[in-house]
């Protein structure tokens, strides 16, 4: 288990305060000045040899994506975004840093736009948190008084300033193109790629994207230096990292923990263990909505950091983790989450335009034991229509929860939906009956 | 995708106040020279917050005119993004999120109970018309689930019996303490704390 003195968040929970005065003495903007002094490739060096990567959920490498803006600032000027449009199910951790650590995460915007060149920064943040926003500009008036950020930052001769941008409600705003794109004033449906952001963003201009989570972790790692950041966790799943654990556990919390502790010592020590106890654990999904789930026997000893999860075919995402009791219909929950990807689906590409709808309608009639047996092939085939056919990897996002509910509970599946209507001709619920199945029967 | 339902019946004009205008050009001046469309989406949170929370499309073509941008892009900005309603809702507008972290959680009991206290159909306006709901996805609030959103404030940890009790609160025009109702300080485990103990 981490200890309190390796924490980066010191107030997730709010037991200090959240004013200037106090942020300082927890150690946010001490030596800004000093870390800045040392040049913009020893920090995208430090940011490099610590191997942190991207907290927003697909874990890219984070110097790298810093030295893929151009050396050298030509006609367009640079820009740098916040991504706090946090809306993935399971998630709530950029909430508790915008308004219990929002000095962390400013401080953490000087020394990226610094790093980047960049002289203006956009956080955008989602709607709902309008009292986290509020927090945060209260936060950004106190370093522009304090002429922490503004002309002449922190008497580094760089100019930052600070801008909030409210998205409205939009699940895919958070995927880095489509926040541009709502950035800019339209909906926000993502661009193609290439070219990347980072060459071609804001405006046509070069943009650096980063969670929230990633830019507040930045000072802590400058100022207490790499190596002790890349001591904590294992090799290229370094440092520490806040998870949110909701669901069938008897105490839900956020807790910044060490990569790759095991999910069952976090879940018994953290969130006081599984509501009926461990026996009565059904799956947990370990990183947000997106992340397939695991099945129980996975869970006794599997780790939470990156490469562990991708060995077990999930993903550690952004770490929200989900946890699932035997009091639960397994298809229930997934056929919820597949009506949230419905809703949210920005309608660009057709794949996830539509089949997001015809997953959700088909996992609803299997909850309710109203599938045909044929369906949950049929399921499957249409996650893997969508996987890898849209612009953007909210198609991916889509399908896997739904692979992963084939993969580990497709006997319940069959359990519930042994109703066969090609087989018996019972045709008395024709809706039941895809079009192309009636076309094999007649062949 | 959603679907929008705009409002049948729509008022001739609006207009931005004069406290509203300069919050608008003040918002525009956030942007780079000639780049005010960014700007919108702010508008339209102006223009729905100065008219009872909801936007007429006479403040879509103001919003259009004020930014010299065309009226079907501020249009499909205000029909793309879920927050910004374009029928009247309720002065207390409940949001109730139903995704499957608070699902788990039991958020259908508070469906029930603003079926019960509001009005039967999500949307529509209660007896009173001074309050209506609606269910939304994930809030980003799920350890702290079920979560409520009543206009800008959350509402965490509840349950049936206590959201019925905030709703009749609500009638009576009482005032509500957002947070917790389980009493825990924002998201630390109610009990047993193994990180970041106080000293």
């Amino acid at each position: 288990m981490l200890e309190d003195k390796d924490r980066i968040f010191k107030n997730l929970y709010n037991d200090g305060d959240i004013n200037i005065i106090s942020s300082k003495n927890r150690g946010d903007w001490i030596d800004t000045k000093k870390v800045i002094s040392n040049g913009r490739n020893w920090i995208i060096d430090e940011i490099k040899k610590s191997e942190l990567r991207g907290r927003g959920g697909a874990g890219f490498p984070t110097g790298l994506k810093w030295s893929f803006a151009p050396k050298e600032v030509g006609s367009r000027p640079h820009y740098l975004v916040i991504n706090a449009d946090e809306s993935e199910p399971g998630t709530c951790k950029d909430r508790d840093i915008l308004r219990f650590e929002p000095h962390k995460l400013i401080e953490g915007c000087l020394i990226a736009s610094y790093a980047v060149q960049a002289h203006k920064c956009y956080i955008y943040i989602r709607g709902e948190y309008f009292n986290e926003g509020k927090i945060l500009q209260k936060a950004i008036n106190e370093a522009y008084e304090n002429k922490l950020i503004g002309r002449n930052s922190s008497d580094t001769g760089w100019d930052l300033d600070i801008f909030i941008h409210y998205g409205a409600g939009a699940y895919i705003c958070g995927e880095e193109t489509a926040l541009l794109e709502s950035l800019e004033g339209n909906k926000g449906q993502p661009r193609l790629k290439p070219p990347f952001p980072a060459l071609i963003g804001l405006y046509g201009c070069p943009t650096i994207i980063n969670n929230v989570e990633t830019i507040a972790v930045i000072p802590t790692i400058l100022k207490k230096g790499s190596k002790w950041f890349s001591s904590i966790g294992k090799p290229k799943n370094t440092g520490t990292k806040i998870f949110c654990i909701s669901g069938d556990v008897n105490y839900p919390c956020n807790v910044e923990e060490e990569m790759g502790i095991p999910l069952k010592e976090l879940i018994e020590t953290h969130a006081g263990g599984v509501i009926g106890g461990w026996e009565n654990l059904q799956a947990v999904i370990p990183g947000g909505s997106s992340m397939p789930m695991l099945p129980k026997n996975i869970c006794e000893s599997i780790n939470m950091d990156f490469d562990s999860l991708v060995e077990n075919k999930s993903g550690l995402g952004t770490a929200g983790i989900i946890v699932i009791n035997k009091d639960q219909d397994i298809i229930k929950c997934m056929a919820r989450i597949a009506r949230f990807y419905k809703h949210e689906s920005c309608g660009q590409c057709t794949p996830c335009r539509e089949g997001s709808g015809w997953m959700w309608r088909m996992l609803e009639r299997m909850s309710k034991g109203e599938a045909s047996r044929e369906e949950i092939d049929m399921l499957m085939d249409v996650t893997k229509q969508i996987e890898g056919h849209t612009i953007c990897a909210f198609g991916e996002g889509s399908a896997w929860p739904v692979q992963g509910l084939l993969r580990h509970f497709k006997k319940e599946l069959i359990k519930r939906n042994n109703f066969n209507p090609l087989i018996k001709k019972n045709k008395n619920v024709p809706y039941l009956v895809d079009q192309h199945l009636l076309e094999k029967e007649n062949a | 995708m959603s679907i929008k339902k705009i409002s049948k019946i729509q008022p001739n004009n609006f207009e931005f106040n004069d406290e509203n205008f300069t919050l608008a050009e003040k918002f525009i001046s956030n942007y780079p020279k000639g780049k005010q469309k960014s700007a919108v989406m702010a508008l339209l949170y102006i223009a729905q917050k100065q008219n009872n929370n909801w936007i007429p499309l006479s403040a879509m073509k103001y919003i259009a005119n004020f930014l010299k941008i065309s009226y079907i892009k501020v249009y499909e900005v205000a029909t793309f993004y879920s927050m910004y309603n374009l029928t009247p809702v309720g002065k207390y507008f409940i949001q109730v999120c139903t995704t499957t972290p608070c699902m788990i959680r039991g958020a259908y009991k508070l469906v029930e109970a603003c079926k019960e206290k509001i009005s039967k159909d999500e949307k529509k306006l209660s007896s009173t018309s001074d309050s209506s709901w609606i269910e939304v996805e994930c809030l980003g609030a799920c350890v702290n689930a079920p979560v409520v959103q009543i206009n800008d404030d959350y509402y965490e940890d509840l349950n049936k019996e206590k959201m019925i009790k905030i709703l009749d609160k609500i009638k009576k025009n009482e005032k509500i303490q957002p947070g917790s109702y389980r009493g825990r300080k924002n998201s630390e485990p109610e009990n047993g704390r193994k990180a970041l103990i106080r000293t």
